[in-house]
């Protein structure tokens, strides 16, 4: 059956759309809930099994391509290569370990709560697979909208402001992609489809791979394209949105964006980029990294004077997602090797670091780390796995993003020393405001607010302790990911060559 | 030709030999992760005695099969042990290797028999914490063992930094152990991020390497083929960036602010990790990459005034310290400044002499203080000690031992070792030698005023502390003892030529590690020699030098009186440590704060957000002039995004 009527892609795209659909209708409490869980569940599973079938005698298990709007060139063109098998992957674990640790927090309305996210995972898994450019940019904007809903209705206080200028960022960007995206279809070759129609342009990756751009075509097409993934991951200076929202949303969509969705950006870049402008990739390296490595400083030095916990986290989230983007676009496979796994890890790890946040700020209200202190003497447990967590964060050895880091940094090093020199800095900078936090809001005697903090229950001990899990597995053993990725590797790596 | 019983007796038993030795090294850094695993994960329900056996007998277990292997590799059979890969691209191969050859089977000696004589102790030690806390103790302590054994173990450059950064995660844990005091924590917080500095510039070290030779293997590193593939500048900056690392862990200047400081953890702590073993590892380091550093004159240079540099410093600001734990502090850095002197003049051995004496006297020193302070209930100043000699015997004896072997006088085990040092650095360049002779000089005399401030004259504390004096159980004691008895002969396994023909085993041993560096010397005519006659009159010196400090001090501090004068001038900067603290706060912490307060207030907020907010307020000015999208709210934006979605599948639908 699999391969005849369905494929991986499809599946994992399908399971959580019509999933999120009911959902909507479940007007009942926990209902909503209870399958939402159940779906992320089922995904995961699909999405596991599909790492056995990576091989190319089933490959009609993993790309399906059917007609949807033809006569202008589109096709419902999904496929799983390495990449899009890692972040499908990424996205089918961070969803049930989202509902799992979030199970107790209480929303209202949950009936379009889990159906919104639902449909951003269904988005999600679309963006990682489509193979078309439409069908791409569609789904790009099916991940964001249930975001600006979810962020705007059950945010914080200020969530009406923030949302909006969370929305001018990237709606901003997704215009200035999708004139991109145009224009390079209006460059593309003709294709005769099955029945005989004939489309004087397409709009799938293999098209947009031979559409013939002048070098001075890529070069500002590139800033188009560039500009839309940049605001999504972010890059400096295109970033100001992150902080805010991750602070204003509810805790399980801060854990998708963060976790997920700037994923979206860097995905783009190696999907999309690279390989449709590779000669621009080339000629703007350096800039490109030199905004990234000053986003790494700027936002590493930002993050080390955060009182707001959240914030922290989102200037240093900044800060690695720019070592990943710097790493991008050295563009060997030390340094991309090194960006797939972190990809990976850096997801595991922040959505880690929120669910222990998310758990502080739920049973003390405060977010703030000079009102917090001596957490460590009433919930031991939470601690331990915070300290691992954030251990894992600034990648510490035998931690899964160690091993990404190494990577990325020995790439970056042989494209040039002195940027590495530079980016590397983050690295001190990343434990002292690690540590600080620690220190204020875990060490130190009890308070006021923290005195009657209890320890975590059993579901949150169950979602840590996956994370921990993965934490160490990826750390210490990480060639299994290597695999899964290196054919990817070498293709990308090979088309700037 | 082999004979027959040659045959049967030895090739064929030392294959067999090797091939489960091979087998079983896996175990040497396992038994310790084990004991951390348990006491770690079951702290709520283990009695302290459980907690504190599994603790001492899995490094007991790491220490016999660490003899085990010793024995092999004295045989003549080193080997590397590859169990899986870590990480494998075309270009880049890093496999999970162990390299055991003599220097790392003797590191492996040092650190699972002093990390076992010190849980021991520390079984006694910490009897006070509650019991959870006392598993949480024993199982961080085996963890810095597991990393430790990383460290020396690994077969490539980067097993060594996983263990390192490991010991230094575990000094972390352990400075801080008493969490709920923010002093400890913030100690914790600076060894942590002070080692990291370093750990850096050792990271860009191995990035250099793989981008000059796509391998951090040794075997592959020190190869000559690859060696030529590096110019001396890339050899000067590895070697230079490696040796920052090492003074992040080894406490040299500039990174060493961290270690006094790091006194704040338990006592037994400071003497595993910040004396015996963890800041040994910079030594470790560049022993082990010494023919990188032979092949970089320069950087030699630099490492061997930066050492010595060290050494002086740290001795003179030891001489003014009060708080016991704080002397012998900084007698450790100064210490491991004659270390990298050494290394720095070419005496590889020489150094790693002085590791192992130095790792059993300075244990012993700190065990012994720690005796003290557990007497003294928790008392650190010297100050209000005084007498105690007539208290505790045993303490005070191996203590006493402890301060003869730190100061040079033979036959003790640190005469040998330092002599060893000095002679080549003699050897190499005078001012060294007079420099280095007068620092043993001070470190005579500090040590000595500290032991007579502790053990001589009368007791100066309170009646209660006077009343609660007592010598320690028989877990404290036994450590000393063992410790003590080695660092009076702990020297005689490197007894110098001129009073012994082959007298210096440990060289022998050590020979084949440096095999390459001897070659490289004597191909370039580097050697120096010195004449036997030369040799006695240095000795002569040192020796009479250290007498004479040891000399003032007894006379200066065995009838101390507390006295409130407070100190002025150059006794002042001593005793506020040259303000070096001060002006690192001054010259990079504030600076560094104040950059991100700019950052964060006028950049971010006022600049990029006050331009994107200029933006959306313009929108939001735009649409409220649309009257279908009166507010300007997302709603209604989302609500035309989605109904244009819509509109594409059902123009699909009709089409």
């Amino acid at each position: 059956m699999l391969g005849t009527y369905f494929t991986f892609p499809e599946l994992l795209i399908w399971l959580p759309f019509v999933a999120g659909i009911i959902c909507f209708f479940l007007g009942k409490k926990n209902a909503a809930k209870k399958v939402a869980l159940v779906a992320s569940f089922i995904t995961l599973a699909v999405s596991v099994i599909s790492l056995f079938y990576t091989n190319d005698k089933y490959a009609s298990y993993n790309n399906v391509s059917y007609v949807w709007l033809k006569y202008i060139g589109n096709t419902f063109y999904v496929g799983l290569d390495g990449t899009g098998r890692l972040l499908t992957l990424l996205t089918a674990v961070a969803f049930p370990v989202i509902f799992v640790a979030t199970y107790n927090t209480k929303q209202k309305t949950p009936a379009s709560f889990f159906g919104l996210m639902l449909l951003t995972q269904a988005g999600l898994m679309g963006v990682f697979s489509a193979l078309d450019a439409l069908l791409f940019y569609f789904f790009w904007e099916l991940a964001l909208i249930p975001v600006y809903f979810l962020c705007s209705q059950w945010g914080g206080e200020k969530r009406i402001q923030t949302t909006f200028k969370f929305f001018v960022y990237t709606f901003a960007g997704s215009l200035l992609m999708l004139i991109g995206i145009i224009y390079v279809y209006l460059h593309t070759p003709g294709r005769t489809f099955e029945d005989g129609t004939f489309s004087a342009h397409s709009f799938a990756l293999s098209s947009f791979l031979n559409a013939g751009l002048t070098a001075s075509e890529q070069n500002w097409l590139f800033w188009l394209f560039f500009v839309a993934f940049a605001v999504k991951m972010p890059v400096f200076p295109f970033h100001t949105w992150q902080p805010d929202t991750y602070d204003q949303s509810p805790t399980s969509v801060t854990m998708v964006l963060s976790g997920i969705m700037v994923k979206m950006g860097l995905f783009g870049v190696i999907r999309w980029l690279v390989p449709v402008f590779p000669l621009a990739t080339v000629h703007f390296s350096h800039v490109v990294m030199m905004l990234c490595i000053i986003g790494i400083i700027y936002a590493s030095c930002i993050a080390m004077v955060q009182d707001n916990l959240k914030k922290l986290v989102a200037y240093s989230s900044i800060a690695h997602i720019g070592l990943m983007c710097a790493a991008i676009f050295a563009m060997n496979q030390l340094s991309v090797q090194g960006v797939m796994l972190q990809m990976f890890n850096h997801g595991i790890n922040i959505i880690g670091l929120w669910i222990v946040i998310e758990l502080i700020e739920r049973k003390t209200g405060v977010k703030n780390i000079s009102q917090l202190g001596g957490v460590a003497q009433k919930a031991p447990v939470l601690t331990i796995f915070l300290v691992i967590i954030a251990l894992a964060n600034i990648a510490l050895p035998l931690t899964n993003a160690f091993v990404g880091e190494f990577l990325m940094f020995s790439g970056l090093y042989r494209f040039n020393a002195w940027y590495t020199f530079a980016a590397a800095i983050s690295i001190i900078l990343a434990a002292v405001y690690t540590l600080k936090m620690i220190q204020r809001v875990f060490y130190g005697n009890t308070n006021t607010v923290t005195e009657a903090m209890t320890d975590i229950s059993i579901n949150e001990k169950i979602s840590l302790a996956v994370i921990v899990c993965l934490i160490f597995i990826m750390g210490i053993y990480p060639q299994p990911m290597i695999e899964l990725t290196k054919e990817a590797v070498s293709n990308l790596v090979a088309m700037v060559k | 030709m082999p004979t027959a019983a040659k045959v049967f007796g030895g090739y064929w038993f030392l294959r067999y030999m090797d091939n489960v030795l091979q087998k079983i090294v896996w175990w040497i850094p396992l038994l310790p992760l084990i004991g951390f695993l348990l006491n770690g994960l079951r702290r709520n329900t283990l009695s302290k005695k459980v907690a504190g056996t599994i603790g001492s007998i899995t490094v007991l277990g790491s220490f016999v099969l660490s003899l085990l292997l010793f024995f092999q590799v004295k045989a003549g059979h080193s080997f590397n042990v590859h169990s899986f890969d870590f990480i494998n691209i075309t270009s880049l191969k890093i496999g999970f290797d162990f390299k055991i050859d003599q220097l790392s089977s003797l590191f492996l000696l040092i650190i699972t028999g002093i990390g076992f004589l010190i849980h021991v102790y520390s079984t006694s030690y910490m009897q006070e914490e509650p019991s959870k806390d006392f598993a949480k103790y024993f199982s961080y302590l085996n963890l810095f063992i597991f990393s430790m054994l990383l460290l020396v173990m690994g077969g490539n450059y980067v097993i060594m930094f996983i263990g390192w950064e490991g010991v230094g995660l575990c000094s972390y844990l352990l400075i801080g152990f008493w969490f709920k005091n923010h002093e400890n924590n913030s100690a914790a917080k600076k060894a942590f991020i002070m080692n990291r500095i370093g750990d850096l510039a050792f990271l860009l070290a191995v990035f250099w390497l793989i981008t000059k030779m796509g391998t951090v293997n040794y075997d592959e590193v020190f190869s000559p083929v690859n060696l030529a593939k590096l110019s001396v500048a890339d050899i000067t900056g590895i070697t230079l960036l490696m040796f920052v690392g090492a003074t992040g862990k080894s406490a040299q200047i500039p990174l060493y602010t961290w270690l006094p400081d790091a006194m704040a953890g338990p006592t037994p702590v400071s003497a595993l990790i910040h004396a015996a073993t963890m800041v040994t590892a910079g030594i470790y380091m560049i022993a082990r990459s010494n023919i990188l550093y032979t092949m970089a004159p320069a950087t030699q240079v630099v490492v061997a005034i930066i050492g010595l540099a060290t050494a002086v410093l740290a001795a003179t600001i030891a001489l003014k310290q009060n708080d016991i734990k704080k002397v012998l502090a900084y007698s450790t850095v100064s210490q491991l400044g004659y270390m990298f002197l050494g290394l720095g003049v070419g005496a590889y051995t020489g150094a790693v002499f002085h590791v192992m004496t130095h790792a059993f006297f300075k244990a012993l020193l700190f065990l012994g203080a720690g005796s003290v302070i557990h007497a003294m209930g928790g008392e650190q100043d010297m100050r209000n000690m005084g007498g105690l000699k007539k208290y505790m015997n045993v303490t005070h004896l191996t203590f006493l031992i402890g301060c003869i072997a730190i100061s040079g006088i033979p036959p003790f085990s640190g005469f040998f070792s330092k002599d060893e040092i000095l002679a080549a650095a003699f050897a190499k360049n005078r001012v060294y030698w007079g420099i280095g002779v007068v620092t043993a000089a001070m470190t005579a005399f500090y040590m000595f005023r500290l032991y007579a401030m502790t053990f001589l004259g009368k007791f100066r504390g309170t009646h209660e502390q006077e009343h609660h004096l007592h010598e320690s159980p028989a877990a404290i004691t036994f450590p000393l003892i063992v410790l003590a008895i080695l660092a009076f002969v702990g020297g005689w396994v490197g007894i110098p030529e001129v009073f012994m023909h082959s007298g210096h085993k440990l060289g022998e041993f050590l020979a084949p590690v440096f095999a390459q560096t001897n070659v490289y010397i004597e191909a370039h005519h580097l050697q120096n020699e010195l004449s036997h006659n030369t040799e006695y009159i240095l000795m002569g010196t040192s020796i009479l030098l250290a007498i004479a400090g040891i000399y003032y001090a007894w006379n200066k501090y065995s009838k101390y009186q507390k006295a409130d004068i407070a100190s002025t001038g150059i006794s002042k900067l001593l005793q506020d440590k040259w303000y070096v603290d001060e002006i690192y706060d001054a010259v990079i912490v504030r600076p560094l704060k104040s950059l991100a307060m700019f950052f964060n207030n006028v950049v971010e907020k006022k600049g990029i957000d006050g331009m994107v907010n200029g933006v959306g307020k313009a929108v939001s000015y735009g649409s409220r002039q649309l009257r279908w999208l009166q507010s300007g709210q997302v709603g209604a934006y989302v609500l035309l995004m989605v109904i244009g979605m819509l509109v594409l599948f059902i123009i699909q639908l009709f089409l």
